[in-house]
């Protein structure tokens, strides 16, 4: 399957993918593969805007049509919450860097928090934004 | 060297994987760190992109390059922009390599990743910097 296994004979697989049960920690790592995807575009989005807010009046008002728009506001709302929790997972994974928190009750607890700071300000983001009139 | 030290299979295997891109080429950890340390600068840049999209929601093309055009906020953006594609290409970089191993696919991807984010820096980067620097005090 991958370049490094060329030429070995093949090996059965331990069947890991059916045993494994969900829990917090893998979670975390793939949400967080997914944040990072997400984040990934909205990087260019934000370079759009950019340009789109150097191109002159026009162009920035029919990007913001395209930003306020159902779909882009929902886009907007996934990527508040991509760079929230990207933001609790870079302080979880400088503890990590440290050498500290791999403990398993504690790399639960951290993961359980850092859902749960993304999903808070998320909603605290988009009552301020809707206060702003952003609806 | 004894003639039968050149026919170990793995004197023939370890320079010439890791020149066809199968081995490890030495840059792991240089790429590891680099997506730790702009993943640092990220975080507090992002929350002030997070305030700042806050602050200038609804707002017409001249009230924000007016906002732009105050020196602190281009900087932010600048950076904020910058680290921000630097820790993703990497980042992403990863996912490719961990998800795609076939050779021409895996390249294909990872240098589609890298010229998508070069190009988004340049164009973002220069529209901030025109915007910043042309707009004086149109309020």
């Amino acid at each position: 399957m991958t370049d490094t296994s060329r030429g070995l004979p093949e090996r059965p697989m331990s069947p890991h993918l059916s045993v494994w049960r969900w829990h917090i920690t893998m979670a975390c790592s793939i949400l967080h593969r997914g944040c990072v995807i997400g984040l990934w575009v909205g990087a260019v989005i934000l370079a759009a805007w950019a340009a789109a807010l150097a191109a002159g009046p026009e162009a920035y008002a029919g990007f913001l049509g395209v930003l306020g728009s159902p779909i882009g506001k929902l886009v907007l709302l996934g990527e508040t919450f991509a760079v929230f929790f990207n933001v609790a997972y870079t302080i979880r994974q400088t503890f990590w860097d440290a050498g500290k928190g791999f403990q398993p009750r504690v790399a639960d607890m951290t993961g359980a928090m850092a859902i749960a700071f993304a999903v808070v300000a998320t909603i605290v983001t988009w009552v301020i934004a809707g206060a702003n009139g952003a609806f | 060297m004894s003639k039968n030290d050149l026919f170990q299979p793995q004197q023939f295997r370890t320079p010439l994987s890791r020149a066809r891109g199968l081995g490890a080429s030495r840059h792991g950890v240089s790429h590891f760190i680099t997506e730790r340390v702009s993943g640092l600068a990220l975080a507090p840049l992002s929350l002030w992109g997070v305030y700042s999209a806050l602050k200038l929601i609804g707002a017409d093309q001249h009230t924000v390059a007016a906002w732009l055009s105050q020196p602190l906020n281009a900087v932010l953006l600048v950076l904020l922009l910058a680290s921000a594609l630097a820790h993703l290409s990497n980042a992403v970089q990863v996912v490719i390599e961990d998800y795609v191993h076939r050779f021409t696919s895996k390249s294909a991807l990872v240098i589609g990743n890298l010229f998508v984010c070069v190009l988004a820096g340049a164009v973002g980067i220069f529209s901030i910097l025109k915007v910043a620097l042309t707009v004086t005090g149109a309020h």
